[in-house]
C-alpha cells in the first residue's frame, strides 16, 4: 500500500513469470517502453487493450501569465501526451479501493 | 500501434523469443501496473512517466439532457504524468 513500483519491480515480475534471465527480463521491459515511446514520437496512437490508450495531442500557442508577477508570456505550441484508461483498468482500481 | 503490433516488434527484434513469451512479457508488465494501481501504489518509470491514482469526491452531477440532479459516488481514477525525457523527445523538432 502506497509504495512506488519501478522498472526493477516490472523486471522482477517478468523474470518470475517468463523464465528468462534477469538481464534479459530487464532489457525486454526497457524495450517495451522504448517501442511505445518511439511510436508516440512518430505521432502514432498506442492502444493497449484492457489497459489504455496513449495519444499525442498538439497544443496551439496561447498567452499564459506568470502567476507571481502577472507578466504575460507566450506558451509555445507543443505536443502533450494523453492517457485514456480502459474500463478494465478503471474497474480494477475502483474494486481494489472499495475492498481496502 | 496495438498490443499485438508491440508483441510482433519484440519478436522481430529478438528472433529467439517465442511469440508466447513476448505475449507473456507484455501482459505481465501491464498487469503488474494495474495491480499496483489497484492496491494504491504508484508506478514510476523514469523517462517514460508515472502512473498514479487520484481520488474524486462524491458530487451532485446533472443530466445535461434533462437537467435532473444525479448523485455521483466517490471514485478513484487512474492518472498518467509524462516523464521529462519522453516529453522532450515528443517536442524535439
Amino acid at each position: 500500500m502506497n509504495e512506488t513500483i519501478t522498472r526493477a519491480d516490472l523486471s522482477q515480475a517478468v523474470y518470475e513469470e517468463v523464465g528468462l534471465s534477469r538481464n534479459e527480463s530487464s532489457e525486454l521491459v526497457e524495450l517495451v517502453l522504448e517501442e511505445i515511446s518511439t511510436a508516440l514520437e512518430r505521432g502514432e496512437m498506442v492502444k493497449l487493450s484492457s489497459f489504455g490508450t496513449f495519444t499525442v495531442k498538439s497544443k496551439n500557442q496561447r498567452i499564459g501569465r506568470n502567476p507571481k508577477t502577472g507578466e504575460e508570456v507566450p506558451i509555445l505550441p507543443r505536443k502533450v501526451l494523453s492517457f485514456r484508461a480502459s474500463n478494465v483498468l478503471k474497474d480494477a482500481i475502483n474494486d481494489g479501493h472499495s475492498e481496502a | 500501434m496495438t498490443k499485438s503490433e508491440l508483441i510482433q516488434r519484440l519478436t522481430d527484434l529478438n528472433p529467439h523469443l517465442k511469440i508466447e513469451d513476448a505475449e507473456l512479457i507484455v501482459s505481465t508488465i501491464f498487469e503488474e501496473i494495474t495491480d499496483a494501481l489497484a492496491s494504491g501504489d504508484r508506478v514510476e518509470l523514469r523517462g517514460f512517466g508515472t502512473f498514479s491514482v487520484k481520488h474524486r469526491k462524491a458530487r451532485i452531477g446533472r443530466n445535461p439532457r434533462t437537467g435532473e440532479n444525479v448523485k455521483v459516488d466517490e471514485k478513484y481514477v487512474p492518472f498518467f504524468k509524462i516523464g521529462k525525457k519522453l516529453h522532450d523527445d515528443l517536442n524535439k523538432d
